[in-house]
């Protein structure tokens, strides 16, 4: 009997899934995360599952994880303390960045730079150039470096450290050589140096990328040391560690701690991975996500179940060259306070949010501000009374008293007010979802819909509307969902390299080498992890634009289809993708930019897991009647309990679906059915 | 006469009742519109000018004409009332001619696409995007020469055209447009990429009408603009005097052939609810290209955005307050010269405006003043021919000190301008026969104050190839000067290193100079002025810009602050208390008063000191033609 550990460490909860690899068989736990030692909340979370599934934990062979410590660290400012070295006359790279004040025109006005993840007092220089073609144009001054090598390390406060010269993406030879001086004196010291971590042109976007792979890697490494060690402690030294990377791969948790820049939205990767598991089971490949939280919601678009992967990463306002789901982030949460600017009268939702503390006013925890998450009380979306279903304590006279004021201050009744806060939410979640999707040449309404998240399915039926995209799917256990997304993927890794060139003067014999070298450095990392390489599979990218465009597009492309056509293959393909996006493509001038290597490992197929399936009938389900308020006007609704609900049945709406950690709204004109995977399927009535 | 509208179907767009919330769909789903104009343009566009420092500007306007959203104002009026000839549904208008716009560009390089959004047979609303093109022909690359004297030889001058008749491309006349400029595919791609924004937004606009009905988006779009309306109403009395008129003057320091500073002259008040800008005592145009033909509403925009946060910051910024601001520009002026007087370094004078707005509107209210700043955005061009006789010609905006705020010090080496930002060096290493061998901040150059100025940039330029450089710029005889106690900022300044071991200053305005292969320049721009009294600025923070390189142990004196400690040792530097303390109380003694704002002399003072100082002759006083 051997079991795989799914694990999703989230800021308030972390998520436990464990499968049975033989036989599908699931059991999920939830418990609180513990921000000091996020491994102590982990091993409790397994102690639980030990009880209720009664096992062996020496048959748990594979643990897979999602992290959002890296995210945290940048986000909070608490990384380590990271010295930068840079090509002389370069020092001010990160202060200058790319001179960019966001805003409008006057947005300069009130523009606050937040302080330098490498401070400029632990910035030195490098007297030494490359050239753009690649050829050293000066030596590198060693005994000037040693000297300030000297001075840097006198400061006592370097925790990490970076190596980032100018046109080192080309030729990395001169950032080896001071890594290698700086050892002598850094011993013990990680260092990250850019040609490593992210070989692609433009200096200040790499060397962000490289020094927030220092800023957050003193800290990962900690944690899955750590984590590993306990886990061998009570598991057994054959107990794997993966953890899940931003671009939805697993990589083993050594591999993971080097290049710690890639775990920034390994938590959003999780519930993307997740979607994917439980929709195309369902049957749906082509889907968009919607995963709602507290603060902000995330959302995704799917195609023939694969993410769309983008090559840069962003955290709050740090941007780095790293691949990751193509996840965009709107900051409309259940927590974002709805209020009147008193001159223009006009109904504004968010930015600001309540968070968790003071939080919603409904929640009782000191809030008085309305939220997102009031108005949907007031609606009668999250039912307060606790017997009709409601999960947790709602007070939801302090949701009508906040939801007042705003409704006062625009002159309209309470429950119009509240539904104004709710569609306002709606059209700002829209606008990322039609991001993802109109604004690439995507069709919604050719696309499923999945919600998720504490908040996503009380509003993903209306996002349904909004989008057109039918059905809307709220898997099973959408608050879990994390977990299931770690527990179901793939290790992989990849490596690659700027290529610049015009594609007529591509020769195919070399580009096949650089493709070799590629997969052959994407594969190292996997190797050494004990992979045999007969479980490799590898593919390839290219970034392509047409010469002197800033914009690049990603064409994937395996062995066979390059021996079979040449390079007339990258050609078409571009021009294909260029033309669903932009409506036109050029005749000639493509060019190369990038390439890469992405080298996965074949995973044993798991059996179908087993999620919860009820055998009673749809009556037995209905725990309470409660009335909600849906355009304009009030309506019976019916709760029911998830738990309680199996394959076949068909919810009609209005109705409300309640489980432990998030609670589902189907809207009149509704009906929702239960598939076999477990999924609620949201459809128009009509349609149906 | 004027433009005549073809609408197929004639009923009449009636008002209807709009609920507030609609209404904020609508405006939240418009400047989602806009953005993705600017996300279109960037992808697809091909000139670094456009795609990766963002010279553009988008646009949504009603069916009147009136920008909805947007930041630089609407001038469709302008062009229906001087355009002969019907509009139709599948037009599409290409115009460079500030002349022949009202000055919607202000010159030729920024070529201005006009969209009509028709649906069903009804003109709904109107797209438009303006992008600075790389070349436009004319008498250098660039085309932006100098010393050109009337607008003929600043390159080919396109009046309003359809570039689309009838959905219908006019092909000869594309041509006969690109066959006039230096960088024809480049052209040509930008001008996609600015039709493809336009076509966008007037999708995003039929689909909304479609959604919530025509005539609701038609009504709605009118109470965004009273939302506007109202807002700046208040916003005027908060700010704007109405017995006391505010005065400001500044200058652009010359004119590139010899004469200078030109003034630029301000005064503001209030009549009612009305505010009034008069610029009556501005310089005559000037005889060289430095003109800047303003566009009334433009400069309206300028004031409206720039104030607008202060009541909400999240609202739809558009042009309904334009009957609430008036704006006098005297004729034959610098902002309003005859036609056809040469206009393209139209730059200097449209960043400077800023810095006379921001002087007005702070006058009453200190606290919410701004330093002068990095009021331009300065120009580098470079062409020739490289190694594989191929021609290559480089447009460089540089970036500056932001100045001092009440927020805080001014970003360092950072751009004023909405949505710019520097082309990465090594992508221009990698596609011109240059080498950076600098991109750093001039310390001390942000100007002294509580808070500190901005660091302009020094630019290190080797050049790889024999070639032509020419450069745009100002600041270098006026100062950036500081506000409530702030000290003035650094000047710009250009220095060429030939690689035969001479150098020369070199003018901030100048074209046609000749580089070889080895030459160094550094291009320097200009740093923020400071904000509020040095002396008070806490000494740990003055000691922090030190060990950042940002400020100098002789910097630091501006502050009045004593440092010990050994300047190539960082870490051991210290703050001399004592003398710290026995400094600022001798300048505090010593000086008269805090000036509101400190220009750094008068421009007598400053002219008499000129050669000494940035080793170039003084500008002649303009002598204007009775």
């Amino acid at each position: 009997m051997s079991y795989r550990l799914g694990v999703d460490v989230g800021g308030t909860f972390t998520d436990l899934l464990l499968i049975n690899e033989e036989t599908g068989e699931t059991h999920s736990a939830k418990v609180p995360s513990t921000p000091a030692d996020p491994s102590v909340g982990v091993l409790l979370g397994i102690e639980r599952l030990v009880e209720t599934a009664s096992l062996d934990l020496s048959n748990i062979d594979r643990v897979m994880h999602g992290t959002t410590i890296a995210t945290n660290a940048v986000l909070t400012g608490k990384g380590s303390k990271v010295g930068l070295i840079t090509t002389k006359g370069f020092k001010h790279i990160l202060q200058v960045a790319r001179s960019f004040c966001p805003g409008g025109l006057g947005g300069w006005v009130s523009y606050v730079k937040k302080p330098l993840l490498a401070p400029l007092e632990l910035t030195i220089e490098a007297d030494e150039r490359m050239g753009a073609d690649g050829k050293v144009v000066a030596g590198l001054d060693e005994d000037a470096l040693r000297r300030d090598l000297d001075a840097l390390h006198k400061t006592g406060e370097v925790e990490a450290l970076t190596i980032c010269l100018v046109n080192s993406y080309l030729n990395g030879i001169h950032e080896q050589q001071v890594q290698k001086i700086a050892a002598e004196k850094f011993s013990g010291v990680p260092v990250s140096i850019s040609s490593d971590v992210v070989p692609e042109m433009q200096e200040y976007e790499r060397a962000e990328t490289t020094v927030v792979n220092s800023y957050v890697r003193p800290e990962v490494e900690k944690y899955v040391t750590n984590l590993e060690s306990a886990l061998e402690k009570r598991m057994g030294a054959d107990t794997q560690l993966s953890i899940l990377r931003s671009d939805g791969g697993l990589a083993s948790g050594r591999s993971a701690a080097e290049r710690p820049v890639n775990l920034l939205l390994s938590g959003p990767a999780g519930g993307v991975s997740g979607a994917i598991y439980f929709c195309s089971r369902g049957g749906y490949d082509n889907v968009l996500t919607f995963d709602m939280g507290g603060t902000s919601t995330d959302v995704a678009l799917i195609q023939n179940s694969t993410p769309r992967i983008r090559r840069e990463t962003r955290v709050g306002d740090v941007t780095v060259r790293s691949p990751s789901v193509d996840v965009r982030t709107v900051g409309a949460g259940g927590g974002s306070i709805a209020f009147v600017p008193e001159l223009t009268k006009a109904l504004r939702v968010g930015p600001e949010s309540a968070g968790a503390e003071p939080g919603p006013a409904a929640y009782m925890k000191g809030g008085k501000l309305p939220t997102v998450c009031d108005a949907n009380v007031v609606l009668g979306y999250l039912p307060s009374d606790v017997q009709l279903g409601g999960a947790m304590q709602i007070d939801k006279e302090a949701a009508v008293t906040a939801v007042k004021t705003v409704a006062d201050a625009l002159g309209i009744g309470v429950m119009e007010a509240a539904e104004g806060i709710v569609k306002i939410a709606n059209e700002a979640m829209f606008g990322a979802l039609r991001v993802v999707s109109v604004e690439q040449g995507f069709d919604p309404r050719e696309f499923a819909l999945v919600g998720f998240g504490g908040a996503g399915p009380l509003h993903a039926n209306a996002l349904g509307t909004l989008t057109g995209a039918w059905p809307v799917i709220i898997p099973p256990g959408p608050g879990v969902l994390c977990a299931y997304g770690d527990a179901t993927t793939r290790i992989q890794d990849e490596a690659s390299r700027t290529y610049v060139k015009m594609m007529k003067n591509v020769s195919l014999p070399a580009l096949k080498e650089e493709l070799v070298a590629l997969q052959e450095r994407a594969e190292s990392s996997l190797l050494a992890d004990g992979i045999a390489r007969e479980d490799l599979v590898v593919s390839y990218q290219m970034d392509m634009r047409y010469v002197g465009q800033a914009f690049q597009l990603t064409i994937d492309f395996d062995k066979a289809e390059l021996d079979a056509k040449g390079t007339a293959l990258f050609v078409e393909s571009f021009d294909e993708e260029h033309t669903r996006l932009f409506t036109f493509a050029l005749e000639d001038g493509h060019e190369v930019v990038m390439l890469r290597a992405i080298v996965y490992a074949k995973n044993a197929p798991l059996p179908e897991l087993k999620v919860v399936d009820s055998a009673g009938s749809l009556n037995d389900a209905k725990i309470a009647e409660t009335e909600i308020f849906y355009n304009g006007k009030t309506h019976k609704a019916t709760i029911y309990a998830r738990g309680a609900l199996g394959s076949g049945h068909v919810v009609p709406g209005p109705a409300i679906v309640n489980e432990m950690d998030s609670t589902t709204v189907i809207l009149p004109g509704h009906i929702a059915s239960v598939d076999p995977v477990g999924n609620l399927l949201i459809k128009p009535e009509e349609t149906h | 006469m004027g433009a005549v509208l073809v609408e197929t179907n004639a009923s009449p767009f009636e008002k209807t009742e709009v609920d507030a919330i609609t209404v904020d769909i609508i405006e939240n789903a418009l400047s989602n519109a806009r953005e993705e104009m600017d996300a279109v343009l960037f992808r697809t566009a091909m000139s670094p000018g456009i795609r990766e420092q963002g010279d553009c500007f988008p646009m949504i306007a009603n069916r009147e004409g009136k920008m909805v959203v947007g930041q630089f104002g609407s001038f469709i009026r302008g062009f229906l009332d001087a355009y002969e000839g019907e509009i139709e549904d599948g037009d599409i208008i290409l115009t460079n001619d500030p002349y022949m716009c009202n000055a919607a560009v202000s010159h030729l390089p920024d070529w201005l696409v006009l969209v009509p959004i028709f649906k069903d047979g009804r003109l709904i609303a109107w797209s438009a995007m303006f992008g600075h093109m790389s070349d436009n022909g004319g008498m250098v690359p660039g085309s932006i020469p100098i010393s050109a004297e009337n607008i003929f030889q600043e390159g080919i001058q396109i009046p309003p055209t359809k570039i689309y008749k009838k959905g219908v491309l006019q092909e000869e006349i594309l041509e006969l447009i690109l066959h006039n400029v230096r960088t024809p595919e480049w052209n040509r791609f930008d001008l996609n990429a600015l039709i493809a924004s336009c076509r966008t937004a007037s999708k995003r606009c039929v689909e909304l009408a479609e959604r919530f009905g025509d005539e609701v988006f038609d009504t709605t779009l009118s109470i965004m603009l009273d939302r506007n309306l109202i807002a700046m109403k208040a916003i005027i009395q908060m700010l704007v005097p109405e017995d006391e008129p505010c005065i400001f003057e500044d200058y652009i320091c010359d004119d590139g052939v010899g004469m200078g500073p030109y003034k630029i002259k301000c005064k503001m008040w209030r009549e009612g609810e009305k505010a009034i800008f008069d610029f009556a005592g501005t310089d005559p145009q000037a005889k060289s290209s430095v003109n800047f033909y303003v566009n009334e509403e433009l400069f309206k925009m300028f004031f409206g955005s720039f104030t607008i946060n202060l009541v909400d910051p999240q609202i739809v910024f558009n042009d309904g307050f334009y009957d609430l601001v008036d704006v006098r520009i005297p004729e034959g002026t610098l902002l309003k010269p005859t036609y056809p007087a040469a206009l393209s370094g139209r730059t200097h004078a449209l960043g400077r405006l800023f810095d006379v707005l921001g002087a007005l509107l702070g006058q009453g209210a200190p606290d919410v003043l701004n330093a002068a700043g990095f009021s331009d955005s300065p120009h580098l061009f470079y062409s020739g021919y490289d190694d594989k006789g191929e021609w290559f010609q480089l447009f460089q905006i540089g970036f500056g000190g932001i100045p001092g705020r009440p927020v805080g010090d001014g970003p360092d080496g950072h751009s004023l301008w909405p949505g710019f930002t520097n082309v990465p060096n090594e992508f221009i290493e990698a596609y011109f026969p240059l080498r950076i061998s600098a991109y750093e901040t001039i310390p001390d150059s942000g100007g002294a104050g509580l808070h500190r100025g901005g660091n302009g940039l020094n630019v290190a330029y080797e050049f790889l190839c024999d070639g032509k450089i020419a450069i745009h710029d100002d600041r270098w005889l006026t100062y950036p000067w500081g506000v409530n106690g702030g000290k003035p900022g650094l000047r710009s300044t250009k220095q060429i290193m030939r690689a035969d071991g001479s150098s020369e200053y070199l003018p901030s305005k100048c074209d046609g100079i000749e580089v070889k292969k080895g030459d160094v320049l550094h291009f320097n721009t200009w740093g923020g002025g400071g904000w509020g009294d040095p002396l008070q600025r806490d000494a740990e923070l003055v000691l922090t810009d030190i060990r950042r390189s940002l400020v100098s142990v002789d910097g630091a004196l501006a502050y009045g602050i004593v440092i010990e400690g050994s300047a190539d040792d960082a870490p051991s530097l210290r703050v001399d208390a004592a003398a710290t303390k026995a400094l600022r109380a001798k300048m505090a003694n010593e000086r008269e008063s805090i000036l509101l704002f400190d220009r750094g002399g008068t421009i007598e003072e400053i002219k008499a000191r000129c050669l000494e100082e940035t080793h170039l002759p003084p500008p002649e006083a303009p002598s204007f033609p009775s």
